[in-house]
C-alpha cells in the first residue's frame, strides 16, 4: 500500500450532505465513465468505417437489437444479469484492495454445480429446489474464490495469480463434469453439457423481465448496504484503504481478505447459477468464457460503486444483446464489442486521458491502489 | 555513475547456503531421473524432453519480459496480451509478405508497442499497474478476435529444426536441445546475455536500483522515468519474440486466444526463477516438463487419467509454487514494485 491511499480512508457516502451537492458530485463522478463510453464508441465507429461498413446502420442495429422490442429487452436483461454479478464480484473485492480476476472460474463452477443440483434432484417443490440450486451454485463460487483468499491471508500468494490459475483449473474441471459424470446422455448427445434442469429449478421469466435480473439488482443493493452500513463493511473498506492501519486498529486483516474473496466468489457463482437455471436451462462447457474480464470493465466503469454496477452492466448487456443483429444487418463482426469494451476500460482506467481531452479538473482520480508485489 | 566493483550478494553466493544445497540436490535428482528414463525408454524420453524445451522457450521469454519490468519496479500482468497481439502480428505479416523473418520483426514490433503502452499507462499516466496489464490483455483479445481472418494460412512451412552438427548426436539431450528451430536458439542466447547484463552491467545495476529505491537512484543521476520506460518497452519486445515464436515456430498458425494462459504461467516462472534469466530458464524447464508430460499422457493412453485433470497440472503446480514461495521462501520483491514514481 502506498501512503497516498491513506487519505481516502473510509468515510460515509460523499453525497449525503445536501441535494444540490449530491447531484453535482454525482455528475462529477459520472463525467469520466460517460466520456469514456462515448470515446470508446467513437473509436469503435472509426474501426467500423475503416472496415468499410456503415456506422449508422451498425450502431442502429446494435441499439434495436438490444432495446427494440420486448424480446430485445429480455435478451438484454438476460445478458446483463451475469455481467452485473460479475461486476459486483470485482467491485466488492476492490473495496478490500483485492483484485478478483477469477470471476470466470467462479462463474463456471457456480453454473455447473447449480445445474448439477437442478437436474440431479427431482420431486422437490420450486420454493425449495430453486433456492437450493442457487445456493449451491453460489457456495461453489464462494469456495472456489475462497481458495485464493485463504492463500492470500496465510501465505501472501497474490490473488491475481491464484485466481487466474483457478480459472484454468475450473475450465478443465467443469469440462470434465459436463463430459463424464454429469453428461446429458439423452439421444446421441456428444456435446459437453448436462441434461436440462427440472422445471422446479428453472428461474421464471415474466414477459420481458427475467427474475434473475431482479436477483442481480437485489444483490447490488445488498452489497451497497453491507459495505456502507455495517461494521463488516467498514472493516472491509479499512483494509482496502490501508491494510497496516487496519491491522493496528484491531481488524483481523486475514479474515477480511479471505471472507471478501468468499463473498466475491459467491456473487460470481450466483451469476453462473442464474445463467444455468434462468437462461440456458443446463450447464454447457465453456459457457460465457471471458466474463471475468467483462466484470473488470463493468466494475471500473461503475467506479466500484455496487449500485452503479447495474447501469454499467446494462450498457454492456445492450451491446452484447444487439451484437447478433448488428452482424446480421450491417456485416460488422460482433467482436467489435470486445474492442469497444477494451477501449472503454482503457479510458476509465487512465482518466488522465479523458480529463485532458475534456479539460476537466478533478484531483481525486485515483480509483484504487491494489496490493503491490507478489510476496507477503 | 561509477563502475560497480562488487555485485551485491556476491559473498553470499560463494557460501553454501541451504538454498544452494537444495538447488544442487534438485539438479542432481533431475539429471539422474532423466538418465534413468532415457535408459528405460529412449524415444519417449526424447519426446518429453523436446516438448519440455518447446514449452520452456515461450515461458522463459515471457518470464524475462516480466522480470525486466519488475526489476524496474513495474508489475506486468499483460504478458498474455503481449504474446497474443504479437503472435497475431507475426502470423499476419508473415502470411501477407510471405517471409517468416518479416513476421518475427512484426511480432517484436507489436510487442514493443504493447510494452510502450503498458509503460505509458503505468509510468506516464500512473494507472494502477495491475489494471494497466489487464487493459493489455482485454485489448489484445478484442483486437485480435476482431481482425482475425479464419481463412488465412501461413502459406509456407513454419520454422524448421536446424541441426547443430555433432552436438545434435549427443546422447539424451542432443535431439532435444541441439536440433531446434532458430528462434529457440535465439531465446537461449538471450537468456544468457540478459543474465549477464542484468547482474553485471551498469544498466543492470541501475535497473535494480530503480526497482528497489527509485529516489536514491535519482539522487545519483539516474533518470528513473526514462529508464523505466525503456525497460518496460524493451521487455515488450521479448514478449513479442515469444508471440512470434508461438505463431511461427511452435504452432505455425494463429488462433483465437492461442496464448492459453502461458503469459500468466510466465509470471509464476519468473517468481520461481527469482527474477534472474537463468533461474527463470530452470523454472521454465520445470513448468515446460509438466506441459510436455501432459501431452505425452494424452498421446499414449498408458495412464487412465482424464485429459482435463492432466490439463490442470501446470496451473495447479503454479498455485502450489506461488503459495509455497510465500510460506517457505526467503525471496523478496523489489521494494518499489507496483508503486508509481513521481518526480518531486
Amino acid at each position: 500500500m502506498n501512503s497516498s491511499s491513506v487519505t481516502s480512508a473510509p468515510s460515509g457516502d460523499a453525497d449525503t450532505d445536501s441535494p444540490a451537492r449530491s447531484s453535482r458530485s454525482l455528475l462529477r463522478a459520472a463525467a469520466v465513465p460517460v466520456a469514456s463510453v462515448a470515446l470508446g464508441l467513437v473509436l469503435g465507429a472509426l474501426l467500423i468505417t475503416v472496415q468499410g461498413h456503415s456506422v449508422l446502420s451498425a450502431y442502429g442495429a446494435l441499439v434495436l437489437g438490444g432495446l427494440g422490442d420486448a424480446d430485445a429487452v429480455l435478451r438484454t436483461l438476460q445478458k446483463a444479469t451475469p455481467l452485473i454479478f460479475g461486476g459486483l464480484a470485482v467491485a466488492f473485492a476492490f473495496k478490500a484492495g483485492l483484485f478478483n480476476i477469477g470471476g470466470q472460474g467462479q462463474l463456471l463452477v457456480g453454473a455447473a454445480f447449480a445445474a448439477g443440483v437442478g437436474f440431479g434432484i427431482d420431486g422437490l417443490p420450486l420454493v425449495i429446489h430453486l433456492p437450493l440450486a442457487l445456493l449451491v451454485g453460489g457456495a461453489a463460487g464462494a469456495a472456489w474464490a475462497a481458495i485464493a483468499g485463504v492463500l492470500k491471508a496465510t501465505s501472501g500468494a497474490h490473488e491475481v495469480i491464484v485466481t487466474i490459475m483457478l480459472n484454468f483449473v475450473a475450465g478443465n474441471l467443469t469440462d470434465w463434469l459436463a463430459l463424464n459424470p454429469w453428461q446429458d446422455t439423452s439421444g446421441s448427445n456428444i456435446i459437453a453439457r448436462t441434461p436440462l434442469v427440472e422445471d422446479s429449478a428453472v428461474i421464471p421469466t415474466w414477459g420481458w423481465l427475467p427474475a434473475g435480473f431482479l436477483l442481480a439488482v437485489i444483490a447490488a443493493v445488498a452489497c451497497w448496504f453491507l459495505l456502507e452500513r455495517t461494521t463488516y463493511g467498514y472493516e472491509v473498506r479499512s483494509v482496502g484503504a490501508n491494510r497496516h492501519a487496519a491491522r493496528y486498529a484491531g481488524i483481523s486483516v486475514g479474515w477480511i481478505m479471505a471472507s471478501v474473496m468468499g463473498v466475491s466468489g459467491l456473487l460470481a457463482g450466483l451469476g453462473g447459477a442464474v445463467e444455468s437455471l434462468g437462461v440456458d436451462g443446463r450447464f454447457e462447457a465453456g459457457v460465457n468464457v471471458g466474463l471475468g474480464f467483462e466484470g473488470i470493465t463493468i466494475a471500473l466503469l461503475a467506479r466500484t460503486h455496487p449500485v452503479a454496477v447495474i447501469p454499467a452492466g446494462l450498457l454492456v448487456g445492450v451491446m452484447e444483446a444487439g451484437a447478433a443483429k448488428m452482424q446480421f444487418e450491417s456485416g460488422v463482426a460482433p467482436e467489435i464489442i470486445d474492442v469497444i469494451q477494451a477501449l472503454i476500460l482503457l479510458f476509465v482506467a487512465a482518466p488522465m486521458i479523458v480529463r485532458w481531452l475534456l479539460r476537466l479538473r478533478d484531483a481525486d482520480d485515483r480509483l484504487l491502489t491494489l496490493g503491490t508485489g507478489w510476496g507477503r | 555513475m561509477t563502475v560497480i566493483e562488487t555485485p551485491p550478494g556476491a559473498a553470499a553466493r560463494r557460501r553454501w547456503s541451504p538454498a544452494r544445497i537444495w538447488t544442487v540436490a534438485g539438479a542432481v535428482t533431475v539429471v539422474a531421473c532423466v538418465w534413468f528414463f532415457y535408459a528405460w525408454n529412449g524415444a519417449q524420453t526424447t519426446a518429453v524432453l523436446s516438448g519440455t524445451v518447446r514449452a520452456a522457450t515461450l515461458l522463459v521469454l515471457g518470464a524475462m519480459c516480466g522480470m525486466l519490468g519488475e526489476r524496474s519496479g513495474i508489475v506486468n500482468i499483460g504478458i498474455e496480451g503481449q504474446f497474443l497481439m504479437s503472435a497475431f502480428a507475426a502470423f499476419t505479416v508473415a502470411s501477407v509478405v510471405g517471409s517468416l523473418a518479416a513476421g518475427v520483426v512484426a511480432g517484436v514490433a507489436a510487442g514493443l508497442a504493447m510494452g510502450w503502452l503498458l509503460a505509458a499507462m503505468s509510468i506516464g499516466l500512473r494507472t494502477d499497474q495491475i489494471i494497466a496489464g489487464t487493459v493489455l490483455n482485454i485489448a489484445a483479445l478484442g483486437l485480435t478476435s476482431f481482425f482475425y481472418d479464419r481463412g488465412r494460412s501461413l502459406g509456407q512451412l513454419k520454422y524448421q529444426a536446424i541441426e547443430l552438427g555433432p552436438l545434435a548426436d549427443l546422447p539424451v539431450v542432443g535431439r532435444a536441445l541441439f536440433n531446434r528451430p532458430p528462434l529457440t536458439y535465439l531465446a537461449l542466447v538471450l537468456v544468457v546475455v540478459l543474465h549477464v547484463m542484468l547482474l553485471r552491467s551498469v544498466w543492470g545495476m541501475r535497473t535494480t536500483a530503480i526497482g528497489e529505491h527509485p529516489g536514491a537512484a535519482a539522487t545519483v543521476g539516474v533518470d528513473v522515468i526514462r529508464l523505466r520506460y525503456l525497460n518496460v518497452t524493451l521487455a515488450g519486445g521479448l514478449a513479442g519474440l515469444g508471440g512470434a515464436y508461438l505463431a511461427l515456430e511452435a504452432v505455425g498458425t494463429f488462433s483465437r486466444a492461442m496464448s492459453g494462459g502461458r503469459g500468466f504461467l510466465a509470471l509464476a516462472v519468473m517468481i520461481f526463477g527469482r527474477r534472474t534469466p537463468l533461474g527463470a530458464y530452470a523454472a521454465a524447464l520445470f513448468f515446460g516438463f509438466t506441459t510436455a508430460l501432459q501431452n505425452q499422457f494424452q498421446l499414449n493412453d498408458t495412464f487412465d487419467i482424464p485429459a482435463q485433470f492432466v490439463g490442470m497440472l501446470p496451473f495447479v503446480v503454479t498455485i502450489i509454487v506461488v503459495a509455497a514461495a510465500g510460506l517457505f521462501g526467503h525471496m523478496r520483491d523489489p521494494a518499489a514494485l507496483g508503486q508509481p514514481y513521481e518526480v518531486r
